[in-house]
């Protein structure tokens, strides 16, 4: 399969080429480019994953693929390999990924046509493609944290791709620096693992239950193995790439970025990174430290619960939707820390894989509806919206498709892989799962209370007749929007479960109706509350001024980081270590040479010119040389 | 004489043209001629190098020579390198050429600027090609007091203070060094100061108590060590371009190749019974730095602190006294020197057409000078440790070989170490976001120009080397790891 | 007591007497260097003990070497110096008193750094 290698080597090759000649392409020139390789580049990942699946399985699970070079060595049992590992979630992340990538590049090239910096728009989004399928190919747990940043960086870029707005500026800079401050954690997670293992390599990792530390397994620190704590700490890493609680503040800001970036980057593929991660080192979270994935659950569950309710009273759309997707990855979460590992135990895995797939698909559409309305309106307003269903129709009917999936409807793919989740967390733990139901029913109420502000409810006024986005913005909607509703119908437990043996989907009948249920009920609330306009909004908003503001406000956590970045660290240590530097060691330094110049003038002063004084002394220290003399004689 | 000393040859002959040129074309001709021949030679020096090694010569260094210079005190001349000196002669090679591109309009008296700065780099590549301690210690000499007429005459703001002040300080450091080496060399009983030699005897444990800390410190000042750093941010701000990339980039890691050379690898039982000592102070340095970066106002200020920061990070991990930590200390010296050069380079050319180097002033340089300003980015991004650019590799290489001491006192140090790469973003981010982006809001900025071919070169030279060094990082840590059998086999015995 | 008188100054002179007016001579002469402002008195004081210098010479070598007349040869030679040297002060003296109308030791400082 070395073809593969052409999947990681092209968008690389685009970004060098589009980068380096940036402006003296002609931009038309530099998008057809970017999305040609992007093409090529999907067509051969489908065959790979063709290829993959269709080979045949040993002891019942899918060979893992692995080709590797290596890229620096820092002991002789220590070394990053560059390389590319072939199983079926990297399968099914490259898939996820190009198609994605390879449908946001085609609506850019409607999207941005005529906005400045456009080749470097598709140079970037090269840049990050090659380093998100870099990181999902990953072989080794470096080669993800060095992908891992780039891609941090490939988004920090695009981002801040408005760089004259300061808005955009500080939420780029905000973006990068929460999830660098996630991956500190995660780089001392992989030093303790690796120093305890002596690998990095995945395919050692996550052998099964042989015994992988090397060293004393013993190694406890604070009570807790080293291993729980190197788990823990590349969890918090990964957290902060999947923005979970408490370090899901640069998710919202990051829709500063144009919204075809906020649909690839912040939606479908780089901040499902977190629950890739977690995926990929399952079997070590699993068999070493269960309370750390028990932990993962408790997170993921809070942080979904956090960001729907958050979701429910935002007013730009590209805020709830990103409040949406913080809570379907912490559905990801959720499941993945509830999962078991064989069997049917390891539904939970499963599930959680199968909604990341379809949730990128439906997510992406989501945004890339969003971003045809935001061309349609020129606000991210809810309330410059309203009625736009008459002058939108297919992204009207996309939307609505993507919402129904997201609210879990039959037959759309939302349906199927939510459905799995809260079946495997009900078998985990009924309260959580209980819990996971309510906010299941949140979802459909703020995904329909967005649509019926978009596309029904009062008609704003509009400078210029909004219309129907041009063909090429259109047919990623479609074509998203079919995958949509067929996604769900792939038999995925054939290809990705925990343990790589085959296993059948059965929809848990009573889980099923229940949540379907739940989801309408919802869908209806939205529907009484802002299909017509009506005070009932007002009113409930009115009733509990303090959690409504408090929503809005999203429970202060960007007050309360604002606090600690500004007031603790720049004013009280940064500020203060500054003026220690120049006013103590400094002073210091300085006082030193200040001591020596004034000692040195007081001794000039002893070296007066007047001959009588040095006869003086001269006379004196004679007459001590001699009584000194005398004494010494007598004595 | 042999082939190494080509490099301080090509220095000299330098010096000789300038002096004889007369117009300021006839001296860009020299200095650049000189500067790309030592350019040359370095790379085929390294090539050379690395085809002995693969040839199978295992000597500790290659291409040595000796010959006797004062005999009475047993006096050498007496030069060889290996992997580690080669990768600093690379990078001096570097820096020094396009340091000569960087000062290309030097004003006014260039004539004068090339000669010091012509006998500025013989000390430096004296000191990474000699093997003898007295001879180290006289090119150290030599590099450091062009640096005060450098600084004193073309420099700007408070020249003369930080000057002075930076000589004071370096010059104090060589005190020590210099009570370092005799201390060694009467300590160990030997009739040489060749350091190859004299790693063969033992100096008994008593005195390396004393002279470790003396030698360490002694070096440890040029390398920034707190709380001897003072002289690093004011001599930065007012040293011209050329000087400060010099200087930050080849200079102070001087500093670190000594302690290495020297305190380590002749001292090494002192060095493991009190490494705790600097490691607290090293390991202040890095955070310090970095805290201390993110309030300054001024550009160069902000880099020069963040260089301690850095070079703190190169003298904690010679402090790890293990192969991995120490491979990755040479290779952040490299990564340093190359970006804190591209760093002053891109200052130095922003402030030509400012003329501010205050960050409150400056907004939206992306509109009006996109090249530099995205090499500005690329410098940025090297600094915060982005994978594909040089320091990412060398900062890896020193927390992974760091936390191969398991005892808590390294571990505790080592994650505030590693801590360290957050604060970097914090700052760096905060300068690219502030002087960058945003829009122009000084009118007369919209004139301004981008680069012109001389800057472009240096600055692309620079870029060239960082992108090398950190996508392809194997044959350059491989070459230093090999050579760093030898120090860790003293610290063994 | 009384024959110790008699014999004081009956007796040859003996060589303390010599010292001692020798010695109260050079201490003159120091006390005048350190406390006189003026160069003449400074010089004058240089005079009295460079006198006190050469009578001990003289009186050494008649006491304790009277067979030899090396004494007596230095006594005169320093004479002969201080003589040259009289006249070589006298002569600065005088043209610092021409340019400066003054030889007071304390306002001569325009050579001082």
């Amino acid at each position: 399969m070395q073809y593969t290698l052409v999947i990681l080597l092209l968008p690389l090759l685009s970004f060098l080429l589009i980068g380096l000649l940036d402006s003296k392409l002609k931009p038309s020139l530099a998008g057809n480019l970017g999305t040609l390789s992007l093409a090529i580049i999907a067509a051969l990942s489908y065959y790979c994953a063709f290829d993959y699946f269709t080979a045949d399985r040993v002891n019942g699970v899918f060979q893992p693929v692995i080709m590797q070079m290596e890229w620096l060595r820092f002991s002789d049992s220590l070394h990053i390999d560059l390389g590319l590992l072939l199983d079926p979630i990297s399968v099914m992340m490259l898939v996820v990924i190009t198609t994605v990538s390879l449908m946001v590049h085609i609506y850019s090239l409607g999207y941005m046509k005529g906005e400045t910096g456009f080749q470097r728009y598709y140079a970037f989004l090269s840049l990050f493609t090659f380093s998100m399928l870099g990181l999902v190919v990953a072989t080794n747990i470096f080669q993800m944290y060095i992908f891992w940043e780039l891609v941090g960086v490939s988004s920090y870029l695009l981002i801040g791709f408005y760089y004259t707005k300061p808005e955009a500026v500080a939420a780029s800079k905000k973006a990068f620096i929460v999830t660098r401050f996630a991956d500190l954690f995660f780089l001392i997670g992989i030093l303790i693992l690796s120093f305890y293992t002596q690998t990095f390599d995945f395919a050692t990792l996550t052998a099964g239950n042989s015994n992988i530390l090397s060293e004393t397994a013993g190694a406890t620190f604070l009570g807790a193995s080293v291993l729980t704590w190197a788990l823990a700490l590349i969890f918090i890493g990964g957290a902060g790439k999947s923005a979970m609680f408490p370090l899901h503040v640069w998710l919202p800001d990051a829709m500063e970025g144009p919204t075809p970036v906020s649909a690839l980057i912040h939606a479908a593929t780089m901040v499902v990174a977190g629950v890739y991660l977690v995926a990929r080192l399952f079997p070590v979270y699993f068999f070493y430290s269960p309370e750390v994935l028990a932990g993962i659950a408790v997170v993921g569950a809070f942080t979904s619960l956090y960001a729907a309710v958050v979701a429910c009273v935002q007013t730009d759309i590209k805020r709830v939707l990103a409040f949406s997707t913080i809570s379907q990855i912490g559905f990801m979460m959720v499941s993945l820390g509830a999962s078991g590992f064989e069997g049917h135990e390891g539904l939970g895995y499963m599930a959680s894989m199968f909604h990341l797939f379809t949730h990128a698909m439906f997510k992406a559409l989501l945004f890339l509806g969003a971003g045809a309305i935001i061309h349609a309106v020129h606000s991210n307003e809810m309330s410059h919206m309203g009625g736009l269903r008459k002058y939108m129709p297919i992204t009207h009917a996309t939307f609505l498709i993507a919402c129904l999936a997201i609210a879990g409807i039959f037959p759309l793919s939302g349906f199927f892989s939510k459905d799995e989740i809260l079946a495997a967390v009900f078998h985990f733990c009924p309260i959580l799962g209980v819990v996971m139901s309510f906010i299941a029913g949140l979802t459909a109420f703020y995904m329909f209370r967005l649509y019926y502000n978009i596309f029904w409810g009062e008609e704003h006024k509009h400078e210029h007749q909004p219309h129907e986005a041009p063909k090429l913005m259109t047919f990623p909607l479609i074509f998203l929007a079919a995958v949509t509703v067929v996604a769900g119908f792939i038999p995925f437990g054939h290809f990705v479960t925990a343990d790589g043996m085959l296993y059948d989907i059965h929809i848990d009948m009573t889980v099923a109706l229940s949540s379907t249920v739940v989801a309408l009920i919802g869908i209806a609330l939205a529907t009484l509350m802002y299909r017509k306009p009506t005070q009932i909004p007002a009113t409930l908003a009115k009733s509990s001024p303090g959690l409504y503001k408090a929503a809005m406000k999203r429970f202060y956590i960007d007050e309360f980081y604002l606090f600690v970045t500004k007031r603790v660290i720049f004013n009280c240590i940064s500020r203060p270590l500054a003026w220690f530097d120049r006013h103590v060691i400094d002073a210091t330094m300085d006082g030193l040479a200040t001591i020596t110049q004034q000692a040195s003038v007081k001794i000039r002063g002893l070296q007066s010119g007047q001959l009588q004084r040095y006869v003086l002394v001269f006379l004196i220290g004679v007459l001590l040389a001699a009584a000194i003399a005398i004494i010494v004689y007598l004595a | 004489m042999n082939f190494l000393s080509i490099f301080v040859l090509i220095p000299t002959l330098m010096m000789l043209g300038l002096f004889l040129s007369k117009s300021r074309k006839q001296i860009q001709a020299v200095a650049l001629t000189g500067a790309s021949l030592l350019m040359i030679m370095a790379g085929v020096l390294t090539y050379l190098y690395l085809a002995e090694r693969v040839a199978g010569n295992s000597a500790e260094m290659l291409f040595t020579a000796d010959t006797v210079w004062y005999a009475p005190l047993n006096i050498h001349y007496s030069s060889g390198v290996d992997g580690v000196s080669v990768a600093m002669l690379l990078l001096s090679a570097i820096i020094v050429f396009t340091g000569v591109l960087a000062s290309w309009k030097i004003d006014p008296l260039p004539k004068e600027f090339f000669l010091w700065f012509s006998l500025l780099s013989i000390g430096v590549f004296g000191f990474f090609i000699t093997t003898d301690l007295f001879t180290m210690f006289m090119y150290y000499e030599i590099a450091l007091i062009p640096m005060y007429l450098l600084i004193g005459l073309w420099g700007s703001g408070r020249k003369e203070y930080s000057a002075m002040k930076l000589t004071l300080m370096l010059m104090g450091g060589s005190a020590f060094i210099l009570l370092g080496i005799l201390g060694i060399y009467y300590g160990s009983g030997a009739t040489t100061m060749n350091i190859l030699e004299l790693s063969k005897l033992h100096i008994p444990i008593e005195l390396q108590r004393y002279f470790f800390p003396v030698v360490f410190l002694g070096f440890g000042v040029l390398g920034a060590l707190f709380p001897f750093h003072t002289w690093s941010p004011d001599g930065h701000a007012s040293a011209p371009t050329a000087v400060s990339m010099l200087h930050a980039g080849v200079l102070m890691k001087l500093g670190g190749y000594g302690c290495f050379r020297i305190a380590i690898y002749l001292l090494p039982e002192a060095a493991q019974e009190l490494s705790w000592i600097f490691i607290v102070l090293t390991g202040i340095s890095v955070v310090y730095g970095a805290f201390s970066a993110i309030v300054q106002t001024d550009l160069k200020y902000i880099n020069a602190y963040s260089s301690v920061s850095h070079c703190g990070l190169v003298l904690f991990a010679i402090l790890m006294l293990n192969r991995t930590a120490m491979t990755g200390a040479v290779m952040q010296m490299l990564s340093h020197g190359l970006m804190t050069a591209l760093f002053f380079a891109l200052i130095g050319m922003i402030y030509g057409r400012t003329h501010t180097r205050d960050i409150r002033e400056l907004a939206g340089l992306m509109k009006v000078m996109p090249f530099l300003s995205v090499c500005y980015v690329i410098a940025g991004l090297a600094s915060l440790g982005l994978p594909g650019l040089s320091g990412f590799v060398a900062e890896m290489t020193i927390f992974v070989g760091a936390f191969e001491n398991p005892d808590i006192f390294h571990r505790v140090f080592t994650t505030i170490a590693v801590s360290s790469i957050v604060i970097t973003a914090v700052y760096i981010l905060r300068v690219v976001g502030k002087i960058l982006y945003g829009k122009v809001e000084n009118k007369h900025y919209l004139e301004l120009t981008d680069a012109v071919w001389y800057e472009k070169f240096s600055v692309t030279v620079l870029i060239v080397a960082i992108v090398a060094l950190g996508s392809a990082p194997l044959w350059v840590s491989n070459m230093i790891s090999d050579s760093l059998i030898p120090v860790i086999g003293q610290l063994a015995r | 007591m009384y024959e110790l008188i008699i014999n004081f100054l009956e007796g040859p002179v003996p060589m303390e007497a010599y010292l001692i007016v020798s010695s109260i001579m050079f201490f003159a002469g120091i006390y005048g260097f350190i406390a006189r402002k003026n160069l003449m008195m400074m010089l004058i004081s240089i005079e009295l003990m460079l006198n006190a210098a050469d009578l001990n010479f003289a009186v050494f070598n008649r006491y304790l070497y009277p067979e030899q007349p090396e004494g007596m040869f230095f006594t005169l030679f320093g004479i002969a110096i201080a003589a040259c040297e009289t006249a070589v002060a006298i002569a600065i003296i005088i043209n610092i008193y021409r340019n400066l109308q003054d030889v007071d030791v304390e306002e001569l400082n325009q050579l001082k750094g």
